[in-house]
């Protein structure tokens, strides 16, 4: 017979476990189900001392369970000792493997270990790190096999086996094979997975012979020895049959098993199928199977504080009560400055009811995503934003109208009224703003950061066809016809499909038959003609440009090669109709053929240069196509004095964030390791406290709530990011020159690596010295003009410039 | 975009201090002081307040240099008003003693100056034209990048070594403790690590060999060594061996060469500054000197 309880909760990480202190607390019937020996594994996985933030700071804890910024022990202690002070009723080593609903009313909860418990009530909080991956053969229980490793110092001497082709594989091998014998075991024939340095480093330590590599291959079995110096033997089934080492350990790095399949086999269903996406839940955290709640990561909120006011809530709101959602303080003080603001729910209904796209996500979603956004209420007349600025928040009006200036010049406006949405050009394709957007009358706007309205985007399906569709229709007014209305433009959008490419991917290719036209939504294309056998560039294309007009326009053969430089996104525009549009709007044809012409000429002055292309394919082989802004150094002016280096060193607390002499070169066009600032920033994508912004100028760079996590520094495929210790300040010139304290101006700081206790390594970034009224230090220190920073657009420019 | 200190802003500088210096010329042939031209007239006056306030604000550039911050133009731009209007300081300050010499203190800061803007002129000769040597010398690798690989061939030639004799070994070990790049100014700037021997010319070497016997050098013996060993009791898996340790040894040579070649470049673009920038203080002393014994001692 199972046992009953009123409700269980699978997984003891912080939303998990606040829900069974919660239980507890209430004296409630409860169990905790957890796979592993000790409580909240996430964070017992955590390395070792690692410092945990507690972020939101704004927000209130209402767990009965302690939390505040610390180290890993004292948070987990603090949990340990509130857990046997509540009797939690916790069962370690309950793996939950299936989750059903029992005929009886309630659910039937499977565990692992062959035990089956039902409840009333479920509550999930297994986060979405899910269950480690094993080695899936006999004996990966052995305690020779670990699955994770604290400290690579720890062992020496030792024969240890890796499994795995990922970055916590290869750093794991790396960092052992300096005392160690180590293997690593591939199931592929390379390390594609990985990131570029890391691939670099393990092949490097493969070829010296400083690890052992065992290409398609894969364990069979590990046995545990009692006789014999080593403590195991590895069996591995290799693509040339068999192969046996003995070994001391092994470690294998094989990732997590998503719980997306085991959720949905729950019956849980997900908004769409991006890997992004969370359950839908409502505002008291239910799921669509009645009585089966989902709190903390699962369910979107990835934030510890967050999982454990959830759990308190959840709790409360199974058994019946009213409780007033943590956030609901915050957010009334974000509606205070709405006009006839009186309640937080009437407000949200209200909103919901006026702008349309925001209608079909839910009261949890939206309470979620006000919090994140800001209400204004600007003045009639007042800039929202400006033309080519940078910025990538994204506006919804609630209430009132506003201006948009598509032409500055004969001051046409357009306008937007409630309901409907802007700034979604900027948001998607990652550029600067494209009109100057001016408040109407009674304007209520919400302001949503990037972020958030991503986020949102990539879970509600709904959201993203409505912006789509806007987004079609407000580009092709934008770059083509701004007198054309969208009846006129309805045809041209009904043919019009979003494409997407790769890097390198061929949009279409010289000589084919043109029968559409590609307008750059996301990315960049570059434009090359095959000449002599050798593929020329001949410009680049940026997001919001558009290519293969000409093919339209009266040639009906391509001219050129269109090619994605990085991963593109485009509208695809059907050429029928929009021939058709052309032939209804002469000044659009006017316009087009203007455009050719520069093009055309621009295209053969990039001809006539004897390496002009040559250049720009070397930029953009470094990913300088998804740049905003490069720092180039030309190697025949540079004098290598690295003033560049201690004037952003000097600039910004002692932290030189460019490294001049590390990064390819090319006809002396040097890409040193510096911050490219690109469109759509890859360190911004999984920053937890969201301290990545875009300046309004278009630097990108990292505020101070940084909590020193170093996702951003593996997300940058440039390397430009670094964890650092903020240095000790220096003396001023005064006491420096006389009285010798500390180090002098452009000199490193003597002691650098001592730092205050408890003080954590945080990201330091290039900001473009935002801060600074001159510009780049980097650029205005050069004695010599090695340094410049340009942007895409300009290098056809720079490359004509550099015959 | 990019372009050279001497062409930043069209030349601006170089008008600027063409300019200057025609108009101290023509002021110079109009204006007749009633007896020789020197520094007590007018004229000689003006030149002079001229020439000094040159020659404090072309020493501002080094404080200029280290306001990371400062927006006060580009340090290019400074750079490149910084050689102009200095290389004009020659002909105003002789207008302004009116070519008069003597063994004095005046003449003294003279001479200073002019080591001062020559040294100045080797500096923009050697940031003109080692940039681009560096740059060809290197091959995109960087310097660190080279140390390593030179560290790596060490580490292999050794191991190769050992299996081959132990004589081989310690010869190896040897030349490995010998090598050395970088050191004092003289040899940075030599560029010296040994690479005038040819170590994959063995023939000429062996030729050799008892010409220059006395020589010192570094690599000598190891070649000799391994040339005996070849010519003598090597088996033929030896030879083999021994081979690819002296193909080894030679690309260690050509990296090491480069590597001193590197240092002996970035050498040459920073000496110039330890003649430059100490003259300079002196200059700044002696034109403090020349002004006060001038009004003081007229």
């Amino acid at each position: 017979m199972a046992e009953r309880f009123k409700i269980a909760i699978v997984g003891s990480g912080p939303g998990g476990l606040s829900a069974a202190a919660r239980a507890a607390e209430r004296g409630e019937s409860h169990v905790l189900l957890e796979a592993e020996p000790h409580l909240s594994n996430t964070i017992f996985r955590y390395q070792k001392g690692k410092f945990v933030m507690d972020e939101p700071g704004i927000l209130p804890l209402r767990a009965p369970v302690p939390f505040k910024a610390g180290s890993r022990e004292a948070i987990l202690d603090g949990w340990d000792e509130a857990a046997k002070r509540l009797k939690i009723n916790v069962r370690h080593k309950h793996e939950v493997s299936a989750i059903k609903q029992a005929s009886g009313g309630g659910f039937e909860l499977k565990c692992g270990n062959g035990q089956t418990i039902t409840a009333d009530f479920v509550v999930m909080g297994i986060g979405l790190q899910g269950n480690i991956r094993k080695l899936g053969c006999p004996g990966e229980d052995l305690p020779c096999v670990q699955y994770q490793l604290d400290d690579p110092d720890e062992y020496s001497g030792e024969t240890i086996v890796v499994v795995g082709a990922g970055d916590a594989a290869i750093e794991n091998a790396v960092a052992l094979a300096r005392q160690n014998n180590v293997v690593i075991v591939n199931r592929k024939d390379e390390f594609a997975r990985a990131k570029k340095g890391n691939e670099q480093a393990i092949l490097k330590a493969i070829e010296d012979g400083r690890i052992e590599c065992y290409y398609n291959s894969a364990p069979e079995r590990v046995d545990a020895l009692s006789v014999g110096r080593k403590k195991g033997r590895m069996i591995l089934n290799t693509a040339n049959g068999k192969a046996q080492i003995l070994i001391d350990r092994v470690i294998a790095r094989l990732g997590a098993t998503a719980p997306r399949a085991f959720v949905e086999g729950c019956g849980v269903t997900f908004p769409s199928k991006d890997p992004a996406a969370v359950p839908a839940i409502s505002a008291q955290y239910e799921s669509n199977v009645k009585g089966l709640y989902i709190v903390g990561a699962l369910g979107g909120y990835p934030l510890i504080k967050q999982a454990m006011n959830q759990g308190y809530e959840v709790i409360e709101y199974i058994l019946g009560h009213k409780v007033e959602p943590a956030d609901e303080p915050l957010l009334k003080a974000r509606f205070a400055k709405m006009p006839g603001f009186r309640t937080v729910d009437e407000a949200l209904a209200r909103i919901q009811k006026n702008v349309r796209l925001l209608a079909a996500i839910t009261p949890l979603q939206l309470r979620e995503f006000m919090l994140d956004s800001d209400i204004r209420t600007p003045k009639p007349g007042e800039t929202i934003f400006s033309r080519n600025d940078y910025t990538n928040t994204f506006f919804s009006i609630v209430e009132g109208e506003v201006q948009v200036v598509v032409d500055e010049a004969a001051n046409k406006r357009i306008a937007l009224r409630r309901g409907e949405f802007f700034g979604e050009m900027s948001l998607i394709s990652g550029r600067r703003r494209s009109a100057t957007v001016l408040a109407g009358a009674n304007c209520v706007l919400i302001e949503t950061p990037r972020r958030s309205m991503n986020r949102l985007i990539a879970s509600v399906e709904a959201i993203k066809r409505a912006i789509d569709e806007v987004f079609i229709l407000r580009v092709l007014q934008s770059r083509f016809a701004p007198e054309a209305s969208a009846d006129q433009l309805a045809d041209v959008v009904a043919a019009a499909r979003l494409e997407r490419f790769k890097a390198g991917d061929v949009l279409f290719n010289e000589g084919e038959v043109g029968d559409c036209l590609h307008l750059v939504r996301v990315g960049s294309l570059t434009i090359s003609r095959n000449i002599g056998g050798k593929d020329v560039v001949l410009s680049y294309v940026p997001a919001g440009n558009y290519v293969g007009e000409m093919a339209l326009m009266g040639e009906s053969r391509r001219s050129a090669t269109a090619r994605a430089a990085i991963a593109s996104e485009t509208v695809r525009l059907d050429g029928e109709s929009f021939k058709k549009l052309v032939n209804r709007i002469p000044v659009l044809r006017l316009r087009l053929q203007s455009e050719y012409r520069q093009r055309t000429a621009a295209n053969l002055a990039m001809q006539a240069l004897p390496s002009g292309g040559d250049v720009i394919s070397f930029l953009l082989a470094q990913g300088a196509g998804e740049a905003t802004d490069i720092l180039l150094i030309d190697e025949s002016l540079c004098v290598r004095c690295d003033n560049c280096e201690k004037a952003c060193a000097e600039t910004h607390g002692g932290t030189s964030r460019l490294d001049r002499e590390a990064g390819p070169t090319f006809a002396s066009v040097h890409v040193p390791t510096s911050c490219r600032h690109c469109e759509h920033p890859h360190c911004m994508k999984d920053c937890p406290p969201d301290a990545i912004h875009r300046a309004p100028n278009g630097e990108v760079f990292i505020a101070d709530n940084c909590i020193g996590c170093g996702n951003c520094e593996r997300n940058c495929p440039y390397g430009v990011i670094h964890m650092a210790y903020k240095p000790p300040k220096k003396p001023g010139l005064i006491q420096w020159l006389l009285l010798g304290r500390g180090s002098g101006p452009g000199e490193a700081p003597y002691d650098s690596h001592e730092h205050a206790a408890g003080e954590i390594k945080k990201a330091v970034k290039c900001d473009m010295c935002k801060d600074l009224s001159g510009g780049p230090a980097c650029v205005r220190s050069c004695p010599t003009g090695a340094a410049i920073r340009i942007s895409p657009e300009e290098f056809p420019a720079y490359a004509q410039s550099r015959r | 975009m990019h372009d050279s200190i001497l062409t930043y802003a069209r030349s601006r500088y170089l008008w600027i201090a063409s300019a200057l210096s025609a108009a101290s010329l023509i002021a110079y042939n109009l204006y007749d002081p009633g007896g020789p031209p020197n520094g007590g007239t007018w004229l000689g006056y003006t030149l002079g307040t001229i020439g000094a306030l040159l020659i404090v604000w072309l020493m501002l550039f080094g404080m200029r240099k280290r306001r990371y911050g400062s927006h006060t133009g580009t340090l290019r731009g400074w750079l490149s008003a910084h050689i102009y209007l200095g290389t004009s300081l020659i002909l105003i300050v002789l207008l302004h003693a009116g070519f008069q010499f003597g063994w004095n203190i005046h003449t003294f800061a003279f001479v200073l100056m002019l080591f001062v803007i020559f040294s100045g002129f080797f500096g923009v000769y050697v940031y003109l034209r080692y940039p681009n040597l560096m740059t060809r010398n290197r091959e995109s690798a960087t310097r660190d990048a080279m140390l390593d690989e030179v560290a790596e061939i060490d580490q292999n030639a050794l191991a190769l070594a050992d299996g081959i004799d132990p004589k081989i070994h310690a010869i190896v070990l040897r030349s490995i403790q010998n090598t050395r790049l970088g050191g004092g100014v003289w040899t940075q700037l030599r560029a010296h690590d040994g690479s005038d021997i040819a170590l994959d010319s063995l023939h000429a070497a062996m030729a050799e060999r008892d010409k220059r016997a006395d020589m010192k050098t570094t690599e000598m013996p190891t070649m000799f060594a391994m040339v005996d060993f070849l010519a003598g009791r090597a088996t033929d898996k030896q030879g083999e061996a021994m081979r690819a340790l002296i193909d080894l040894i030679s690309r260690k040579k050509g990296l090491a060469t480069k590597v001193a070649r590197d240092i002996q470049y970035q050498a040459m673009m920073e000496i110039w500054l330890y003649i430059h920038v100490p003259l300079s203080f002196a200059l700044l002393a002696a034109l403090i000197a020349h002004i006060v014994s001038s009004f003081f001692y007229w």
